[in-house]
């Protein structure tokens, strides 16, 4: 009303929410915005490196396709890293900010290689991997189960917890490693490399298939979890609003701990994997900071696990292809990092463009 | 017995100035309601940047005059930090971006760009060997001339370069801006309740860029000392660690209070080093010890939690993004 008395500044433009948007629009914008980040990451390498763009790109390919072998280890990649992506998607369902992936694998990891290094010649190999497998879960969980009880119990701040417990978990392995390895080079070599002990056998020649086959499974499993069972709707619920949740007769703080335990048991299936499946040893950069990417790839993907193949393979993708670029052009591989961060900043600043739109405030008046 | 004491006060004073930037920055930073946990990457960031900027600085002329080879390190560290503040900024605040995936990006972005840097500045100049600044470092270490003849008390509490006494202002500073001021006020207001402070007539969205951007060239800072005064003016990959982290963590232990950083960075950075100090240590006791500063915020953690303080918690719309037509 004061408006026609006085003269106020109108913005040009305002921001309104937009209603649901046509799914194949939404993935326009997604394609736009990582074409239009991989142009920027481009730029930089030729900026960097003065070659020719068309040679980054290549190069960039070769990564996970130029070989065979390259393009095992990109698969066995995108396993880990997809892995631990679903263990964490649960939680953040509910918005439960589990930072602690990286400790969790890293934790799960070292109970595995505590059991294969101390008894990996006294019992038969099958009974050992078991008892591994069962280990690294339990040791996960544990790792998870910490945070979610006192968030349960009294709110504390899960993001900041579980961020901690990453660092004594990469403490506890320092230590492990400073008494297994009493030379003091704080490096672990191949465990049981004779005997084989404790290492997950090869299918059909390949030796990470076995891992890959293990994370399709759980794949779906968690998208059928997620989507169609009961407690699958009790975290939606939950990470929607809690007082919903409370109100339609949700036990909160049970599916809190519930999730986390899956959530801390996954991630310990993931160190597990990567002791007995990939490295066969071990370090404090067991999960080389994918427990972080996670949360990112978990993100990008809006929780759905199958979405997740497709943005854990780009990360992925990106990663072994930032590698292979440093080499090529003998350049640091921290460069994977940096690429890494814009292709997340722009997807992630694109769905700005998917949730709201931008009004121009006179056309609305003109109306 | 007591030169070993006072040698460990020092110690943990020059640990804990990273973490005191990197503390205040995020407190200025979480006052607007950005939970910015992208302060170990800009901490990066601002370290390398100043290593280039005085790499360049020294390179290019034949001379070095220390005051120059400050400013120009000081002005790029500032300059990248508060650029990289500003990714922050215009993700969470314009394009309404989550908050943590954000920083979790910023801080892998920021972490990868030290590390790049750091590892190739030299081969982008054609030299091999590791970065190390001399002149720079030296100029950044240069403390107070009297401070070596005031016996024990001068080599532990005034032994430090110029950006450790900053440090202490900046903190000391922003606690007076924060709780006296109406600039303070408006601050707070924002950060417990964005939607009323707008109501108010308060420029929310100027208030979180510029509170966010300047946080983060505070705790850019802490980068920058860290390179130029504690390792005098060499880098390492990786080198800097988890300060980052645990300077956040430190917000926390601070009660979101800029004066109680100063003593709570301390305590961390002396927590931080203290296994070099038991006597009788074996290396592998030592990764044991080295946990403390993670326990000890763990309990803090808890202990906040529980007692359920009113002037103990976080703001109030902490981790949100504001959107004024959202109800």
């Amino acid at each position: 009303m004061s408006k026609n008395k006085k003269e106020t500044k109108e913005p040009l433009f305002h921001l309104a929410k937009r209603p649901a948007i046509e799914w194949w629009k939404a993935w326009l914008i997604r394609g736009a915005a990582i074409i239009s980040s991989l142009i920027v990451c481009a730029l930089i390498i030729v900026v960097l490196t003065k070659q020719n763009p068309l040679e980054v790109y290549a190069a960039l390919f070769k990564g996970s396709f130029g070989t065979q072998r390259k393009f095992w280890a990109m698969l066995q990649k995108l396993a880990i890293l997809l892995c631990i992506s679903l263990a964490v998607t649960p939680a953040f369902k509910m918005k439960f900010w589990n930072l602690g992936a990286e400790g969790q694998v890293l934790f799960g990891g070292l109970c595995s290689m505590v059991l294969m290094f101390e008894i990996g010649d006294k019992i038969p190999n099958l009974l050992l991997i078991i008892a591994m497998l069962i280990a690294s879960i339990l040791g996960g969980i544990l790792w998870a189960l910490f945070p979610a009880v006192l968030k349960a119990k009294w709110g504390t701040n899960e993001s900041l917890f579980t961020l901690m417990m990453n660092y004594i978990a990469i403490q506890l392995v320092s230590f492990a490693i400073m008494v297994w390895v009493p030379s003091g080079s704080s490096v672990m070599g191949l465990v049981n490399s004779s005997t084989k002990a404790g290492w997950l056998p090869s299918l059909l020649g390949q030796k990470y298939l076995l891992n890959i086959i293990v994370v399709a499974v759980l794949t779906i499993v968690m998208f059928i979890y997620l989507k169609y069972s009961k407690q699958g709707y009790e975290i939606s619920v939950v990470g929607e609003s809690e007082n919903t949740a409370r109100y339609i007769g949700i036990n909160v703080k049970k599916v809190i701990i519930r999730t986390m335990i899956l959530s801390g048991a996954l991630c310990g299936l993931a160190g597990f994997l990567l002791v007995a499946g990939t490295n066969h040893t071990i370090s404090k950069d067991l999960a080389g900071g994918d427990g972080f990417t996670a949360i990112m790839v978990s993100w990008l993907a809006k929780f759905n696990p199958i979405t997740m193949v497709v943005t854990s393979f780009l990360i992925a993708f990106l990663q072994r292809g930032a590698g292979e670029i440093a080499t090529n052009f003998n350049l640091n591989t921290s460069i994977a990092d940096i690429l890494t961060g814009i292709i997340i900043f722009f997807i992630i600043g694109c769905e700005f463009f998917i949730n709201y739109q931008i009004k121009s405030t006179k056309e609305k008046e003109g109306k | 017995m007591l030169s070993t004491i006072a040698s460990f006060i020092n110690a943990a004073i020059i640990q804990g100035i990273p973490l005191l930037f990197g503390s205040t920055g995020e407190i200025i930073t979480e006052k607007s309601g950005n939970l910015n946990l992208g302060i170990p990457g800009i901490m990066y960031v601002g370290g390398i940047s100043g290593i280039i900027g005085g790499y360049i600085y020294e390179h290019s002329v034949e001379n070095t005059v220390p005051i120059l080879c400050i400013l120009f390190s000081l002005c790029t560290s500032l300059i990248c930090s508060a650029l990289m503040s500003l990714i922050y900024a215009f993700l969470t605040q314009t394009l309404k971006a989550n908050q943590n995936v954000t920083g979790l990006a910023l801080t892998t972005f920021g972490v990868g760009v030290g590390n790049f840097f750091g590892g190739s500045l030299l081969k982008f100049f054609n030299e091999s060997g590791s970065i190390s600044l001399l002149d720079t470092g030296l100029a950044y270490k240069a403390c107070l001339p009297f401070a070596s003849k005031l016996g024990l008390f001068g080599k532990t509490f005034l032994s430090f370069g110029f950006l450790a006494y900053l440090a202490i202002i900046i903190a000391v500073v922003s606690s007076y801006i924060l709780n006296k001021t109406r600039v303070g006020l408006n601050l707070r207001a924002i950060g417990e309740n964005p939607a009323t402070a707008d109501a108010a007539g308060i420029n929310v969205t100027k208030y979180k860029y510029l509170s966010t951007i300047i946080g983060g060239m505070i705790a850019g800072l802490g980068g920058l000392y860290f390179v130029m005064d504690y390792t005098a003016g060499a880098w390492t990959n990786n080198g800097f660690g988890d300060r980052g982290w645990l300077a956040i963590a430190i917000v926390i232990f601070a009660l979101w209070k800029p004066k109680s950083a100063i003593l709570s960075s301390f305590i961390f950075g002396g927590l931080y080093i203290i296994c070099v100090y038991i006597p009788g240590l074996s290396s592998s006791s030592k990764e044991i010890i080295k946990m403390l500063p993670y326990l000890v915020t763990i309990a803090v953690l808890i202990i906040i939690s529980a007692r359920k303080k009113k002037e103990h918690q976080p703001p109030a719309s902490l981790g949100l993004s504001y959107f004024r037509e959202e109800r």
